[in-house]
């Protein structure tokens, strides 16, 4: 097992330097994640502060989705996956660390989105923190494997978002009633629930995307 | 002909229902057709485990074409429930009927599988892909009912209940012969389709022996 995460905390790693040396997703996420924001504050001219839980979910998902995008380009690019794919390590430990690197960044770019999102909009609740954070590992898992998926596609840019968004609606669902409602910990239960359950079909199916 | 007879039962057999009169006998369609697309939809991914189980070639093709029976199933039920809708309540789409909602996350979902299909090229790989995202598709309903029905409680404070009254013998009798008709209907075109697309991969085999 410690091996395992060996490899998964290598693997991670070389993604999180790549990001670090040549700083293409991070920045774009960031920028992107703002200018949502501020074409949703127009967009809603009014009563923006009655939907704006709502706004704040939707672009944490489409920018989870460009990052998600970028996530194995360059595996593909450089046929890396398939040197991966061969190297004797468990093929699940290439998940757990796309995994990490892209739950890391998603982190990044919301400790930029949820303060520019208080300073518009008014106030960010501990709720709404917590059912962030879950809702960051369940788009992770789920998001890294469809991301692999589309990779192997013709049309990847476009097959990811077809087939992260159905999947996407009830973190959605779960994460606005974290946030409106008088009693979170139902809607923080079930964001649980959606990261454990996904996770495990996702660890467990990720073999059989990236082999023949 | 199962189903032409659960329709016969069902428009003149069956009482009518108190409140809604003749609109509520489309409910020997809509709820048996939304019963079959789950069943075509389990059926699929049942096949798509036991495709990564045993790396049955046949198994893709079946899982495949359930999931195809059930999306015009799925289709179906939208259209009808919709027309419910509007019979009922005088709108062709509302928010509050659960079932409806996801039904319409179900028909995104598998629409996505469909562009994923024709993205990848025929193959081991494509056969895996489909597989894997279609046990997604399995547990995403439970899923998504969970959050639908959560969702209720604060886009709709006031909770839309509409208790029927029970079923009386006949009008249970219509819907088994109903359901039983349209889960035969579903069989009966996915052992046609399946047959099809086989026979269509066998000619395509056939003719890259003799190319």
């Amino acid at each position: 097992m410690t091996g395992y995460l060996r490899d998964a905390a290598a693997l991670a790693r070389k993604d999180l330097l790549l990001e670090l040396r040549g700083r293409e997703t991070l920045p774009s996420m960031a920028l992107f994640v703002v200018a949502t924001l501020v074409a949703f504050r127009f967009a809603l001219a009014g009563e923006a502060e009655a939907a704006s839980e709502g706004l704040l979910w939707v672009a944490i998902v489409f920018t989870a989705l460009l990052g998600l995008g970028r996530a194995f380009v360059p595996e593909r690019e450089q046929g890396v996956l398939d040197g991966l794919v061969l190297a004797p390590c468990d093929r699940s430990a290439i998940w757990l660390a796309k995994v990490v690197a892209t739950f890391a960044f998603l982190v990044l770019v919301e400790a930029i989105a949820l303060p520019a999102f208080a300073l518009f909009f008014g106030g960010v609740g501990a709720a709404t923190l917590a059912a962030v954070l879950l809702a960051n590992v369940g788009i992770c898992a789920v998001g890294c494997l469809l991301a692999a998926m589309a990779a192997a596609g013709r049309a990847r840019e476009l097959l990811l978002p077809l087939l992260f968004l159905p999947l996407a609606i009830p973190i959605v669902a779960g994460g606005v009633g974290a946030g409106v409602t008088d009693d979170p910990g139902r809607y923080l239960g079930f964001l649980g629930l959606y990261d454990a359950i996904f996770a495990i079909l996702a660890w467990a199916s990720f073999e059989y995307v990236v082999t023949e | 002909m199962l189903l032409g007879g659960g329709v016969g039962l069902a428009l003149l057999w069956a009482p009518e229902d108190a409140d809604q009169g003749i609109s509520q006998r489309i409910f020997y369609i809509h709820v048996p057709i939304a019963l079959t697309a789950y069943a075509c939809f389990g059926w699929g991914a049942w096949k798509a485990l036991r495709h990564l189980w045993t790396r049955g070639e046949r198994y893709d093709l079946e899982s495949y074409t359930a999931i195809h029976q059930g999306t015009i199933f799925g289709l179906l039920t939208l259209v009808t429930g919709s027309i419910w809708a509007r019979v009922s309540w005088g709108v062709w789409w509302s928010w509050g009927e659960q079932q409806l909602v996801l039904f319409l996350i179900l028909f995104l979902f598998y629409s996505a599988y469909f562009m994923l299909r024709f993205s990848v090229d025929e193959g081991p790989s494509r056969a895996n892909l489909s597989a894997v995202y279609a046990l997604f598709g399995v547990v995403l309903i439970p899923i998504s009912f969970l959050a639908i029905r959560l969702a209720e409680n604060f886009i709709h404070p006031v909770v839309f209940t509409r208790e029927g009254p029970q079923m009386s013998g006949t009008m249970f009798t219509a819907f088994l012969v109903c359901l039983a008709g349209t889960l035969a209907l579903a069989a009966a075109l996915y052992t046609n389709e399946l047959t099809g697309k086989r026979l269509d991969a066998r000619l395509r085999e056939l003719r890259e022996l003799l190319t």
